[in-house]
């Protein structure tokens, strides 16, 4: 009974991740055949579109864009949120529940919402910032801020944050340096899959960057939605080098965070 | 009696008196680190919600109701409502099904495989928006080969994938990878000898699910139900992509009220945001009801 039990379990499981899987592969046949009309399967196999795609200067400068605004967002969040978390762990602790408040609000806020006020706010303004990527690169970091707060914040909390500091001033060290030499090193694993899985979720952002910025600033998400209206099998190309981008990232985030429970 | 009143609110005064002193002299210097932070958050975050609120409020320069007496005019405006809260209940809850079945099993097989599937399953949920519009274009669409598959064997007559029923299969698409991932850990609150302990005193499966394992996971379950349908309502990306702004839906609404090519209302934007937002909210407290309801029960 419990060997029939295992079969229907793992038979779910595959063909849960069958379905899943159905448009990914879908899309890879359509990149890598040379025709795919009015048929079930295609006419021949070539690998043509991915040498047109890489080929393509306006691809080459989408995808530039886009890796720019995600590794600035992440910067800016990065050197916005450790010091932050840091003091508010340290020396704050009352501020925690307010921050646990604050961090939903991307969520309960959509993006799309957002942006309205943000265009209203930001066109006419003496902050001319719509259009541009700095709005892109502000607003990504509000869509990060919620995951890299979790992570650092879990991290933190699973070490001795008092002990450490006060070990660290007995032995000379001034807050900065303890901060920079033990606690750092301490979370860093949680910081780094945190910002690896927010890289995979910024590349695909769309919301934000069609309806604040659009054509005058063409990131990889644009430029995918505009080429999509003409070639197939070209987009499809592009769609898988973009998924191999965020395959790559999410592993590495999930490798991370797995060296950090062993 | 009087005394030890007096004497703890004179504590209590020397506390905060303490506390405001610390906040004030001891840690200046660190609160400054808070600073960059909040002016970024207030900039993008905190500014365009209070923006939205304020304005959706103003019409014609004066402080009125007009906005939204206008959707509650407006049928197109409420079809849009319609039309979003339709799909998001119903991708929510049949994702949700299916996560439940999934994680269930999934509990059940290796850890290898396991370890595996979620990595597969963290990377699948980051198909979507416009890669997954297109992905499913070409499985479901007109020529899709799917589509022409079902129908050579005479299972469908045809599909349109940009109607309700398409957009359907797209928003339960990219709600199982979600549902999963949130689902996982909370499966950690049943321990395997509790269907065995079940099944000896006479329990089938139903029973089980029934009475064991669904009142426990309940609290889960609505949490993971309320992102699910907060996701599906704010999505854009997706059905933009597939459609080109042409079903109506309230997210579509929103966006071509502020960026689209014809006449543009702002305010009438920041209107349906509030109601978004309000429904959201509304949804988030039948929620915390339930749960406050499934723990007394459990008491």
């Amino acid at each position: 009974m419990i060997k029939a039990n295992i079969i229907y379990h793992k038979c779910i499981v595959y063909s849960t991740i069958a379905l899943l899987l159905i448009p990914i592969l879908a899309t890879f046949l359509y990149s890598i055949s040379s025709s795919w009309g009015a048929s079930i399967l295609p006419d021949g196999l070539s690998l043509d579109w991915y040498g047109q795609l890489w080929q393509d200067p306006r691809f080459l400068a989408a995808f530039g864009r886009s890796l720019l605004i995600c590794i600035a967002a992440l910067l800016l969040s990065t050197l916005l949120i450790i010091p932050l978390i840091f003091v508010v762990f340290y020396y704050f602790p009352k501020l925690s529940g307010l921050m646990n408040v604050l961090i939903l609000l991307p969520f309960a806020v959509p993006p799309v919402v957002s942006s309205v006020g943000l265009l209203q706010l930001y066109a006419d303004s003496s902050l001319q910032i719509v259009g541009t990527p700095w709005i892109l690169i502000g607003t990504y970091f509000t869509i990060a801020l919620p995951f890299m707060y979790r992570a650092t914040a879990n991290s933190l909390e699973a070490i001795n944050l008092r002990d450490l500091m006060d070990a660290s001033h007995l032995l000379g060290a001034s807050t900065v340096q303890a901060f920079l030499m033990i606690i750092l090193p301490n979370i860093k694993k949680g910081l780094l899959a945190s910002l690896f899985l927010s890289f995979s979720f910024l590349l695909g952002e769309f919301v934000f960057s069609n309806i604040l910025v659009g054509t005058r600033y063409e990131t990889l998400q644009i430029y995918l939605y505009h080429i999509s209206k003409s070639s197939g099998h070209f987009t499809s190309a592009l769609v898988m080098t973009y998924f191999l981008f965020v395959f790559l990232l999410t592993w590495l985030a999930s490798h991370i965070s797995r060296g950090t429970q062993s | 009696m009087n005394d030890i009143g007096i004497i703890t609110t004179q504590q209590s005064k020397k506390k905060i008196y303490d506390r405001l002193m610390f906040w004030h002299f001891k840690h200046f210097k660190p609160a400054l680190l808070l600073l960059p932070f909040a002016i970024i958050f207030i900039l993008f975050q905190i500014a365009p919600m209070l923006w939205i609120f304020i304005n959706s409020f103003i019409f014609d320069n004066a402080y009125s109701l007009e906005n939204y007496r206008e959707i509650f005019d407006s049928a197109f405006i409420l079809q849009g409502f319609g039309n979003s809260l339709w799909i998001a209940f119903w991708s929510s809850l049949i994702g949700l099904g299916i996560a439940v079945v999934f994680v269930s099993s999934l509990r059940q097989v290796d850890s290898f495989m396991r370890d595996w599937v979620i990595s597969f399953t963290n990377m699948a949920s980051n198909f979507s928006g416009v890669p997954l519009a297109f992905a499913f274009i070409i499985i479901l669409g007109f020529n899709g080969a799917i589509t022409l598959l079902l129908k050579k064997y005479g299972f469908i007559d045809d599909f349109n994938l940009y109607g309700q029923w398409g957009l359907l299969v797209i928003y339960v698409y990219f709600q199982v990878p979600l549902a999963t991932l949130l689902l996982y850990p909370a499966f950690d609150a049943l321990h395997n000898d509790w269907q065995e302990a079940s099944m000896l005193l006479g329990a089938n499966r139903y029973h089980y699910w029934r009475y064991i394992a669904l009142p426990i996971l309940s609290p889960a379950l609505f949490g993971t139900l309320i992102i699910l349908i907060a996701n599906a309502i704010g999505a854009y990306a997706s059905v933009y992509a597939l459609t080109s702004g042409n079903y109506n839906m309230i997210s579509i609404r929103i966006a071509s009220l502020v960026s689209g090519d014809m006449f543009l209302e702002p305010n009438l934007a920041a209107a349906i945001s509030v109601l978004i937002v309000l429904i959201l909210a509304f949804i988030a407290l039948i929620n915390q009801y339930l749960i406050a309801r499934s723990y007394h029960d459990k008491g």
